[in-house]
C-alpha cells in the first residue's frame, strides 16, 4: 500500500470521525475537551464559531456526529456530544465581548436573505461583520424560522432562540423586515440587491387525500402547520383521543404535543416498520417514555366520520417484503383492516418545498421532474448568478446543522461574488498538528480512558412535564454529570503520527496496544492487509495507516477503527517513533474567517 | 514506566479460548520496565502462548528470582501463582514447589544476572534434575538495573554503550542445558514472536526440564553498535535452524509445509511437535550434535534459534523419584503418618 501522506489534512480529518460527520465540521473534541476543563464559555466559542446556535444545537440537533463517534464502535453507545453542547451554552458567562464586531462602515454591497431561519441567519453572521448591508425577509412575525415555529417549546425554550438570534441581529448592518413575505423573485431581482440569498424552508406539509379527508377536514391537521400554531399560541388543546400518522421526527414533536394539550390517548400509526421510521431513535424513546405507543405497518385508507365529524382511521395491515436488490415493498398481509377511533388526527407524512413565488420566466433555472431549482451543491448558486439558496430550501428538508453548513457556503460564495472572484475556487480549511507531549508520561490531554457508559440526561418528573407545552422537559447534564460525559470522550483529534525513520521495531506499541491497532507485516495491497492484520480490519470505511519500508522490510499497518487514542503505543515507544500529536481543522468562512 | 493503567476496553473482535477467556485475561499489571525493553515481548509471547493453550490460569505457577527479567511475571498471567524469590534462588523455591504439587504448570522467569552469576548453580542443578518447568532466561547480556555493565553473558569482544570491549568469555546457557542434560532446549529471540510463542507453547507441555534462552535487547544500555544483543545484529546473524508448530489434540493447527520438509514429534501429553526444516541437516533429536552444530555455527559470529533440542520421552524429577501419583501437598494425615505398624514393617525390611 502506498505511504500514508501527512500533510493533507484530509486523512486527519477523517480520524475525527464526529467532526467529519458534522455538516459544518465542528471541532467535536476541542470543546468537549474545554468542557472537561471547566472552560464552559471557551466551549461555547468554539461552537459558535462553526455551527452558531449552539445552545439550540445542543437540545435539536440532529447529531450526525453520534452514529459516527468512534466510542459507539469499542462498547455500546458514542459520547452524547450534542447534550455536551448544551453543557457549554447552559453554563457559559457573557459571550457578548467575543463576538465579532460590527463592521465600522458599510461596504456598500447589499444583499437579501429571504427567510429568517438558520441558514439566512448563518449568511447573515458571516456575512455582517465584513460591511455587507442586510436586508432579512421573513413573512412570520418573529425571527427563527422552523426553529421557533415548528420545534415544540417543551424541547427547546423561546429564551435560547432569542438569545441566539440575538447574538447575530446584535452584529449590525441588517434590516429585519418581519412579516412582509416575498411574494415575487422578479420585484426582488428588480430592487438592485448585489446579491440574494433563498433560505426559506421546505414549508409545505404532505396532506394524505384519502376518503374522508373533505367530510372530516375540522379534525384532521396538517403537522408541521398544526405545530407552528401551537408554538405562536393560536392552539392550546386537542381532543382526548388523538392519532398522528407519519413517522417522522415531526410525528414525534406532534404526538409529544398532543399529550401536553389534552390528549390522553394518543398513538403513533406509521406504514413502515418500526426500526425503518425516519425520526431519530431517541425521538422516538421520548414519545415512548411519555405512553405514546408506536404501531407500524399500517397503512391509512379512509377516516371515518358521522354527521360531518371525524370518527376515526381505517388502516390495512401489511409487511414488509424485500426484493433482490433490497428494496422494501409493503404488501397487504392479509389480514382484516384495522379502525382506530380517535377525535383528532395529525398528518405528518412530510413536507416539501414550495416556490409559487418564483416566476417560472425569472431566469432561475428548475429540475421540473423534483419542481426544484439547479443550485451548485458546492457553492450553493443557482443559474442566476447572484442568487444563492441554503437549507431545506437547497435541497429539500435536512435539519439545523445542514442549514448551518449551506449558510457558510453560501456565504463564502456571496462574498467571493461581491469581490468579483470565482466562487467555484473554495478557501482550504486551516489547520494544525502539534504534539501533545509534556513530559516522559505526560500529555497535554486526558489520555486515561474512562470506563464509564454513555449519562442519560435527566428529565423533569413527566406527571409535571406533561401539564404545560411551554415547560422543558430535559433538564440537561449538570456540570458533575457533564464532566463525567465529556471523560467517555477518546480525543480522537489527538492522532498517533508514525516516524519511520526513528522505529526500531522492537513491538513495544504492538505488545501495549488494548485495542490490536498495530501490526508490523510484510507490505501488500490494502485488501491483502486488512486481512492479516493482528485484528483484522473488518470495517473498510475506516483508513489503515501504513508506513514506508522499515529496515526489515516490513511496513507499520495501524487499523484506525477502534483506536482509543490513549497514547500507550507513543508511551511505549523508545525512540519517539510514535507522537500523539492534536490535530486541529477549522473551515474557513467568508472573509477568512475560521471555525 | 507508564502512569496510567492499560484501557480494559479492547478490540470488539477479540476471540475467546475454550475457556471463555481472551487474551487481555491473561495480562497482568503494566508494565514498569523501560520503553521498547525486549522482556514485555517476552510477557506478550507468554500471554499469547498460554492463551492458545487455553490453560485455566490458576493452574500455572510464575516463580522468579531478581532484576528486570524477575520483575516480569507481574506483567502476564495476574490470575496465576506466583513467587518472587532470592536472587538466583528461583530454581530451588521451584523445586521444592514442585515436588510439593505436581500438578501445577511451572513457569520459570530469570535473567542472565539471575542465572549465569548468581544462580548459575542452581540453574545446572535444575536441569540436571530434570524438574518438570519451563525455564526461560531473558537474555540482554547487560546488568540493566544497575546502568549497563557486562554481564555472563556478554559476548567476549562485545562493546558496552561508553565503547568498553568486554574480555571475558560469555557463558552460552544453551549449551550448559545441552550438557547437563535439559531435555528441551530452544532459543529465540524477542524481536521474533512468531518464533518464540511456539516454543514457549512446546516448552510449557513437555514433561522434564524444558529450557529457553531468549535473547532480549535492553533498549536502554545494550542496543548499540559494537553489541552483540541489540536488535540488528541479532536480526542480522539469526540463523534460524526450524519453524515450530505446535498442534494440540483439542486444537489442530494446519500446517502446510510438504511432509519431506517438516519432522513430527509427539510428547507425553499427546501434542505434536511439527518442525518446519530450515537448516537442511539439522536433527533436534540429537543432543551431541545440537552442541556440534551450536559451537561451529557460533564461532562463525551466528546466533543459532529454534527448537534445538527435545527428547519426546524425558522423564521428570518426580518419576526419577518413585513419588505417589497424588500430589505431596494434598496428601492427609492417615497417608503421612501410616503409623506404627507401617514404620515396624519398614523397619523389617531393613533388617
Amino acid at each position: 500500500m502506498q505511504r500514508t501522506s501527512n500533510w493533507g489534512p484530509d486523512y486527519f480529518h477523517k480520524v475525527v470521525d464526529c467532526q467529519w460527520a458534522c455538516p459544518a465540521h465542528t471541532p467535536v473534541p476541542e470543546y468537549i475537551r474545554l468542557i472537561a476543563e471547566g472552560r464552559y464559555t471557551d466551549a461555547y466559542m468554539v461552537n459558535w464559531t462553526s455551527n452558531v446556535f449552539p445552545g439550540i444545537l445542543g437540545r435539536t440537533c440532529d447529531r450526525p456526529c453520534e452514529p459516527a463517534c468512534r466510542r459507539g464502535r469499542v462498547e455500546d453507545e458514542p459520547v452524547a456530544i450534542c447534550r455536551l453542547k448544551r453543557v457549554a451554552a447552559d453554563n457559559k458567562a457573557g459571550v457578548t465581548a467575543r463576538l465579532p464586531s460590527p463592521a465600522e462602515q458599510s461596504n456598500g454591497k447589499r444583499v437579501a436573505l429571504i427567510g429568517c431561519g438558520p441558514a439566512s441567519l448563518t449568511v447573515a453572521r458571516d456575512l455582517a461583520p465584513l460591511g455587507y448591508e442586510i436586508t432579512i425577509y421573513d413573512g412570520e412575525a418573529k425571527t427563527g424560522g422552523m426553529i421557533r415555529s415548528q420545534i415544540p417549546r417543551f424541547r427547546l425554550p423561546e429564551e435560547v432562540i432569542d438569545e441566539e438570534v440575538g447574538y447575530i441581529t446584535a452584529l449590525g448592518g441588517m434590516e429585519l423586515r418581519m412579516g412582509s413575505r416575498i411574494d415575487s423573485l422578479k420585484a426582488l431581482l428588480a430592487e438592485g440587491y448585489d446579491a440574494i440569498f433563498v433560505g426559506s424552508g421546505a414549508p409545505r406539509g404532505r396532506d394524505l387525500e384519502l376518503p374522508g379527508r373533505e367530510e372530516a377536514r375540522a379534525n384532521i391537521h396538517i403537522g408541521i402547520d398544526w405545530l407552528s400554531s401551537v408554538s405562536f399560541g393560536h392552539i392550546d388543546k386537542i381532543g382526548r383521543r388523538v392519532i398522528v400518522l407519519g413517522g417522522g421526527n415531526t410525528a414525534m414533536d406532534c404526538c409529544r404535543t398532543s399529550r401536553r394539550l389534552g390528549g390522553e390517548d394518543v398513538k403513533v400509526i406509521v406504514r413502515s416498520g418500526f426500526e425503518e421510521m425516519k425520526a431519530s431513535p431517541w425521538e422516538k424513546e421520548d414519545a415512548i417514555h411519555e405512553d405514546i405507543p408506536i404501531l407500524n405497518f399500517r397503512v391509512p385508507k379512509a377516516f371515518t366520520h358521522e354527521v360531518g365529524k371525524l370518527t376515526g382511521v381505517t388502516f390495512e395491515v401489511v409487511h414488509a417484503e424485500y426484493d433482490e436488490s433490497g428494496r422494501r415493498r409493503l404488501v397487504p398481509s392479509g389480514d382484516a383492516d384495522e379502525h382506530y377511533e380517535c377525535d383528532d388526527v395529525l398528518v405528518a407524512v412530510g413536507q416539501e418545498n414550495s416556490f409559487p413565488w418564483i416566476e417560472r420566466d425569472a431566469g432561475l433555472a428548475f429540475d421540473d421532474a423534483i419542481g426544484m431549482p439547479q443550485v451548485n451543491p458546492l457553492t450553493m448558486q443557482s443559474s442566476l448568478p447572484h442568487v444563492f439558496f441554503g437549507g431545506d430550501a437547497a435541497f429539500g428538508p435536512k435539519n439545523i446543522i445542514w442549514a448551518v453548513a449551506h449558510g457558510h457556503d453560501a456565504a463564502v460564495s456571496i462574498d467571493k461574488f461581491c469581490r468579483g472572484e470565482d466562487v467555484s475556487l473554495r478557501p482550504p480549511p486551516e489547520f494544525s498538528l502539534v504534539s501533545q507531549k509534556m513530559g516522559i508520561h505526560e500529555w497535554s490531554y486526558d489520555n486515561d480512558i474512562s470506563n464509564d457508559q454513555r449519562y442519560r440526561v435527566p428529565l423533569r418528573d413527566k406527571v409535571v412535564a406533561l401539564k404545560d407545552v411551554r415547560l422543558e422537559v430535559e433538564l440537561g447534564f449538570d456540570r458533575e454529570l457533564g464532566f463525567k460525559e465529556a471523560e467517555r470522550c477518546l480525543n480522537c483529534d489527538v492522532e498517533t503520527v508514525f516516524a519511520d525513520k526513528l522505529c526500531i521495531e522492537c513491538d513495544a506499541c504492538v505488545d501495549i496496544c488494548p485495542m490490536d491497532c498495530i501490526t508490523f507485516t510484510e507490505d501488500g495491497e490494502e485488501e491483502d492487509l486488512r486481512g492479516r492484520l493482528k485484528a483484522p480490519a473488518e470495517n473498510p470505511t475506516q483508513d489503515l495507516y501504513v508506513s514506508g519500508t522499515l529496515a526489515t522490510g516490513r511496513v507499520m499497518v495501524k487499523d484506525e477503527d477502534v483506536c482509543l487514542h490513549c497514547g500507550l503505543c507513543a508511551e511505549r515507544c523508545p525512540t519517539g517513533a510514535w507522537d500523539m500529536q492534536k490535530f486541529l481543522i477549522e473551515m474557513t468562512h467568508a472573509g477568512g474567517r475560521h471555525g | 514506566m507508564t502512569y496510567i493503567t492499560k484501557p480494559q476496553l479492547h478490540h470488539p473482535g477479540l476471540a475467546k479460548n475454550a475457556l471463555g477467556f481472551t487474551r487481555r485475561d491473561y495480562e497482568g499489571s503494566v508494565s514498569t520496565l523501560c520503553a521498547g525493553c525486549g522482556h514485555d515481548s517476552i510477557s506478550a509471547s507468554i500471554i499469547q502462548a498460554v492463551y492458545e493453550l487455553e490453560l485455566p490460569p490458576h493452574r500455572i505457577a510464575k516463580l522468579s528470582g531478581i532484576g528486570c527479567s524477575s520483575k516480569t511475571p507481574d506483567y502476564f498471567l495476574g490470575n496465576s501463582h506466583g513467587f518472587n524469590t532470592v536472587h538466583g534462588r528461583m530454581p530451588s523455591v521451584l523445586t521444592g514447589a514442585n515436588l510439593a504439587n505436581k500438578d501445577l504448570i511451572y513457569l520459570g522467569v530469570s535473567g542472565d544476572g539471575d542465572s549465569a552469576s548468581i544462580g548459575l548453580g542452581q540453574f545446572a542443578h535444575a536441569m540436571r534434575r530434570g524438574v518438570n518447568m519451563l525455564y526461560i532466561v531473558e537474555n540482554n547480556g547487560v546488568y540493566g538495573l544497575t546502568k549497563g555493565q557486562f554481564s555472563a553473558t556478554s559476548d567476549k569482544g562485545s562493546k558496552s554503550k561508553r565503547g568498553v570491549v568486554n574480555h571475558d568469555a560469555g557463558i552460552d546457557l544453551v549449551g550448559m542445558a545441552l550438557q547437563l542434560g535439559a531435555t528441551f532446549v530452544g532459543r529465540s529471540f524477542s524481536g521474533d514472536k512468531d518464533q518464540l510463542t511456539p516454543l514457549i507453547k512446546a516448552g510449557l507441555m513437555h514433561k522434564g526440564a524444558a529450557f529457553i534462552d531468549c535473547i532480549s535487547p535492553c533498549v536502554q544500555f545494550n542496543n548499540h553498535v559494537g553489541s552483540t544483543k541489540s536488535f540488528d545484529y541479532v536480526r542480522e546473524h539469526n540463523e534460524a535452524v526450524n519453524r515450530l508448530d505446535v498442534i494440540t489434540p483439542r486444537a489442530p493447527i494446519r500446517v502446510d509445509y510438504a511432509p519431506g520438509e517438516s519432522v513430527r514429534v509427539q510428547q507425553h501429553d499427546g501434542s505434536i511437535l511439527s518442525l518446519h526444516k530450515l537448516a537442511e541437516l539439522y536433527n533436534p533429536n540429537n543432543r551431541a550434535q545440537a552442541l556440534g552444530y551450536l559451537q561451529a555455527r557460533q564461532a562463525r559470529g551466528q546466533v543459532v534459534t529454534g527448537l534445538l533440542y527435545v527428547d519426546p520421552n524425558a522423564g521428570d524429577l518426580h518419576e526419577a523419584m518413585g513419588t505417589v501419583d497424588t500430589p505431596l501437598n494434598e496428601l492427609g494425615e492417615a497417608e503421612l503418618v501410616p503409623g506404627a505398624a507401617a514404620l515396624a514393617k519398614i523397619n523389617a525390611g531393613l533388617r
